[in-house]
């Protein structure tokens, strides 16, 4: 209450004024993000129309695309935190990650008492909510544990410090000793190279925690047959629920770190990011703010490889190897470090035309010729080019999409680095202050007004 | 001085830098347990025979695919994480340069020295390229930006070769045909392979060329002025670019015959060798101290072994975590490396 | 507007009014009042005794001892090398040194954290003015206020508490305005700080440092990439906030500067004091004359 009113006093001498603020930014960039994921949206809606896709094939689309951009945009933020306002240089978010699902995992996996079968275990049978809560914790105890000895270290030794222990983590969790264990009664442990078995979803919990569960069967049922989505919808209309239910998260993130962006809190580590000596010479205690920066970040990482993974039914360690991590940084490069609403758009952007869309368009192409048939290796597709013929190279090329999606992604790596190092969408200004910092609106002693003319003059003609 | 001199000193440790004191008691306890086990016979000579010697390889190929490393590390100025990829390029270049001329595998001798002048060529080939249209157009940009840069080199360059090359893993050498000595160890033996013994000598002689060459030629002082103060060396004259590109031909070429050299040690080749060899491949030039090649090799060494020995200790799977624990432990107390103190050299 | 600079505490009157304020307020209170006490009562704010630092086998400092009085001007010259620097950075804890104390103000703060003794009113600017380029300067200066209770993560981010931090932040800005005005700079606000000439960025390093409260300052070369109008203009500011009683120690590498402003110098030769008094008795002094080779020394 305080806040807001507080905010619109703030806001109250120039409200019309819409440009430089900070308060009319949060609507045009809701606005301006909003846009940018219907747009999305839309383009996948045509593709499939091209594919000659059902309304179910349609629907699925927009909730795996919903649940994409939901994840990649809340790990750009979190990963905005630490390198575009920190300046931590964290190239180990999958381990982070990785700890928060395992937590979750562990604590509310359904409890076994008895052994379980090989290649099975069980966890500690806690509701949900609280095994979300638990590995969010670890998830930002693990990255205070790293912190507090990484963070005198220079950029690029802290981001091998962290991709090695992001790969620490994988290998713990491969371990066969700890892979079943009995604590306290409870049989649990991490699933070794087989994984863990989630037997909990979250979109069931989630809708039966409010007793919504069979207004939602009824409801989705009824929706189903009038959209023709055909027999049993419920897996369909849980993707799309699953989906806003991460958009709903993406929308806490965003306004967490959009105030954390702008608050005093935030202003310091910009000032480190910028220079930390300078910044500890006035007074601020940098480790401190740079810990707590980072386990939060931490934090958010491990939230967002929870909401990931729990939908997908099972883990293994092999999920968590670094390569996501690049995923993230790309979107983060994309939309550009240090700016929260960019950090959303390069999700988006990332989740639509890096990760899905390549698989997408191969759908496509193979859709329309349907009579390709592609090589099965590399030297057979080259060898017909000598005789002038591209198209088993072509078939080949589309039929290995997937590989072929990473080289792209290198090269966009590679392409914005070198052209825009800022993002896509140039530089972003974002303010340093929970307050509007428009012109001083006091009348300013005369004095100073006279005097402003000294300072104009950068190159030293004045008169002395 | 004598024992009240070091019983001062090692309370002077234990004050004033009490993680390095720990991590010496834990190294103390370490060694004292090993003796033990090989004394109740827990662990065999022979089997300890075979860690020392798997770690010794291991560690001769890290030292020398570090190398390379550590000179870009030091005359570019940023970590390479392209370089794992890089070595599983030369791998594979040296593995077509022989299909194409012998068409195949099979025979040995004459066509291993072909694979290893393949596998040298193909990485300086490739890293001269990368160079020209990747890293100069933006080489006055900071090590960060590099940095993340060869992040999408190693991208591209890894996913392009599992393109061309599918996901297989290639068996390279038929294990059976391989000449093996068996050396005797005190209750069992230790047996040394023809593969294993090119790889010394490779490593051997390589290091100590490369070691003439940066002690005694124009080239290898232009570079080691380099690593020292860039600015500097640019302002006295040293042709800088042409420094940079004998950095990559000798970085890229060490590294594809150290890719080589593990290939036909462990066998097979397949698209992420060099990703998971990389990490390694930094924590052994960290731990040498960055710039520094004799750090590159001891490193390796070091970090060779403790992946070959902490089996008497831990789980097998966690081999490799001891490595980058140690490279992280060394990170953080001593970021200079333990055998820093001279630049490149 | 002299004045309203001096004014930089009363933010923590005004905030009593709100909820959660009441221990930020004494805590700020109390400091206030050791400040203010500590000017009365004119003690050597800054003692050095025996500094020594050495890096590997180098020595840069060697036993260096001086004494700083209350309200005073020192300036502390020396050739390249001579090691000011390093003593600046060991006194501002940037280095540990390897033996000798520093004392401000009575307590000892030998190999404090930069940020300690900077809470202590011991503040300092640096010779490559260090303004954090990608902010503006009105949010350089906006963050070296102390005492901001936005700077605790939970207050700035949870719903409820907020009010207050904005409500502090509203007064800050006010400080900031009236700072930026003293030295003349508030038409640049909104301009990012690495858009700032050398000279401006003294001047914003110079306020900016005022805005954390100290009792004294130690500048780096201040005046270093300076054009002689600004220059004017900065020494102009020093010497008035001199009258307000602050103290001042001063690196400077242009003689003359410190020779016609300082009441004191200490002259720096080889990590050791070689001499110390005012400038009449240094230029006097044939020592100071050798140290620099003699052509160098002023005139």
């Amino acid at each position: 209450m305080s806040d807001a009113s507080a905010a619109a006093d703030g806001d109250a001498p120039d409200a019309d004024e819409s440009d430089n603020g900070s308060f009319t930014l949060w609507d045009q960039d809701a606005v301006k993000l909003t846009t940018l994921v219907i747009g999305l949206f839309a383009l996948y809606l045509l593709g499939g129309y091209l594919l000659g896709y059902g309304t179910r094939q349609q629907l699925a689309s927009i909730g795996q695309l919903s649940v994409l951009i939901g994840v990649f945009a809340m790990l750009a933020l979190a990963l905005n935190l630490h390198w575009g306002y920190t300046g931590l240089f964290n190239i180990g978010i999958i381990g982070f990650m990785a700890i928060g699902i395992y937590a979750t995992a562990v604590l509310s996996k359904g409890a076994a008492t008895a052994e379980p079968a090989a290649g099975s275990t069980g966890g500690f049978g806690l509701p949900l909510w609280m095994g979300i809560i638990g590995g969010v914790i670890a998830a930002a105890i693990f990255g205070g544990l790293v912190a507090l000895p990484a963070l005198r270290l220079r950029a690029d030794y802290f981001a091998i410090v962290t991709v090695g222990i992001s790969e620490i983590v994988r290998f713990t969790l491969l371990e066969t000793e700890i892979q079943k264990v009995q604590i306290a009664g409870y049989w649990t442990g991490l699933g070794g190279g087989s994984g863990l078995i989630l037997d909990f979803d979250p979109t069931d919990r989630f809708l039966e925690a409010f007793g919504l569960m069979d207004a939602y069967i009824g409801f989705s049922d009824t929706l189903g047959e009038q959209l023709g989505v055909g027999s049993n919808p419920k897996p369909i209309f849980d993707t799309l629920l699953y989906g806003l239910i991460l958009f709903v998260f993406l929308i806490g993130f965003y306004m967490l770190l959009q105030r954390t962006g702008n608050s005093p809190y935030g202003r310091v580590l910009k000032a480190i990011r910028e220079d930390e000596e300078a910044t500890k010479s006035l007074g601020k205690d940098t480790n401190r703010f740079k810990i707590k920066g980072f386990m939060l970040g931490c934090a958010l990482m491990g939230l967002a490889g929870i909401l990931f993974y729990a939908e997908q039914g099972a883990i293994t360690p092999d999920a968590f190897r670094p390569r996501l991590t690049f995923y993230v940084w790309i979107a983060l490069i994309i939309g550009g470090a240090g700016s929260n609403t960019g950090s959303v758009a390069g999700g988006a952007v990332f989740a639509a035309f890096l990760f899905r869309g390549p698989i997408f368009f191969k759908n496509i192409v193979q859709n329309t010729f349907d009579s390709l048939d592609a090589p099965s290796t590399f030297g057979q597709a080259v060898s017909p080019i000598t005789g002038a013929d591209p198209i088993p190279l072509v078939a080949y090329t589309i039929d290995n999409m997937g590989q072929l999606q990473l080289v792209l992604m290198g090269i966009v790596l590679i392409y914005l680095m070198h052209n825009r190092p800022e993002g896509m969408f140039g530089h972003r200004k974002e303010p340093a202050s929970p307050i509007r910092l428009q012109d001083r609106t006091q009348p300013k002693p005369a004095a100073s007004a006279a005097a402003t003319d000294g300072g104009r003059d950068q190159g030293g003609t004045d008169d002395e | 001085m004598g024992v009240s001199g070091t019983y001062d000193r090692g309370r002077e440790l234990f004050v004033e830098d009490p993680i390095r004191a720990v991590i010496i008691v834990v190294a103390v306890v370490l060694v004292l347990d090993g003796v033990r086990q090989l004394a109740v016979g827990a662990t065999q000579f022979s089997e300890l025979g075979v860690m020392l010697k798997d770690g010794l390889m291991r560690g001769l190929f890290f030292g020398l695919a570090g190398i390379g490393l550590s000179m870009t590390y030091s005359i570019l100025n940023f970590a390479n994480f392209s370089h794992g990829d890089l070595i599983t390029g030369g791998a594979f270049g040296g593995m077509i340069a022989t299909y194409v001329i012998a068409g195949g595998f099979g025979s040995e001798g004459d066509i291993g020295s072909l694979m290893l002048l393949g596998s040298g060529a193909t990485a300086i080939a490739l890293a001269l390229v990368i160079d020209r249209l990747v890293y100069k157009p933006i080489r006055d940009r900071s090590g960060i930006t590099l940095l993340i840069t060869s992040i999408g080199v190693a991208f591209t360059l890894r996913y392009l070769i599992l393109f061309v090359f599918d996901g297989s893993r290639r068996g390279v050498t038929q294990s059976g045909a391989i000449p093996t000595v068996d050396i005797p160890a005190i209750d069992g033996t230790v047996s040394l392979n023809l593969h294993e013994l090119s790889l010394v000598v490779v490593a051997v002689g390589l290091m100590a060329g490369l070691h003439f060459l940066l002690q005694r030629t124009k080239l290898g002082k232009a570079m080691r002025a380099m690593s020292d103060n860039e600015d500097l060396a640019r302002i006295t004259g040293i042709p800088t670019e042409r420094i940079v590109t004998y950095t990559w031909i000798i970085g890229a070429g060490l590294a594809g015959v150290a890719g080589y050299m593990f290939v036909i040690w462990n066998g097979t080749l397949h698209w992420f060798q060099g990703w998971i060899l990389l990490l390694p491949i930094f924590a052994a030039v960290i731990l040498g101290g960055i710039g520094s090649i004799y750090g590159a090799i001891l490193g390796g060494l070091v970090i060779g072994l403790t992946m070959s020995i902490s089996i008497m200790w831990l789980p097998s799977g966690l081999t490799r975590a001891a490595a980058f624990f140690i490279m992280i432990v060394v990170l953080l107390v001593r970021p200079q490396g333990i055998f820093a103190g001279r630049a490149t050299a | 507007m002299a004045a309203g600079t001096r004014e930089a505490p009363t933010m923590s009157d005004t905030e009593a009014g709100t909820p959660d304020a009441a221990t930020e307020h004494d805590a700020v209170g109390d400091a206030d009042a050791d400040e203010a006490e500590s000017r009365v009562t004119g003690t050597v704010p800054l003692r050095v005794e025996g500094l020594r630092k050495e890096f590997g086998g180098i020595v840069a400092v060697d036993g260096t001892s001086f004494e700083i009085e209350e309200g005073t001007m020192t300036g502390l010259i020396g050739p390249n090398g001579a090691g000011k620097s390093t003593t600046f950075n060991c006194i501002t804890g940037v280095h540990e040194p390897t033996a000798g104390t520093v004392q401000f103000q009575g307590e000892d703060i030998t190999g404090l954290a930069p940020n300690k003794v900077a809470n202590r009113g011991l503040v300092r600017t640096f010779q490559i003015a260090r303004e954090l380029e990608e902010m503006t300067v009105l949010e350089n200066m906006l963050l070296a206020p102390k005492g901001q209770r936005g700077e605790a993560l939970w207050r700035s981010v949870l719903p409820f508490v907020r009010g207050s931090v904005i409500e502090q932040e509203t007064e800050i800005l006010e400080d900031c305005w009236e700072m930026l005005e003293f030295f003349e700079i508030d038409h640049l606000a909104h301009e990012y700080a690495g858009n700032l000439s050398g000279g401006q960025r003294k001047l914003l390093e110079l306020a900016r440092a005022l805005l954390t409260e100290p009792t004294m300052l130690l500048l780096d070369e201040p005046f270093a990439g300076v054009n002689p109008s600004l220059e004017e203009r900065l020494l102009e500011h020093i010497h008035e906030l001199r009258e307000q009683g602050y103290t001042f120690l001063i690196v400077e590498h242009d003689m003359d500067l410190i020779m016609q402003n300082c009441e004191h110098i200490i002259v720096m030769h080889q990590g050791q004091v070689l001499t110390e008094g005012t400038p009449a008795e240094v230029k006097q002094n044939e020592q100071v004359v050798e140290a620099y080779l003699g052509g160098e020394v002023g005139e």
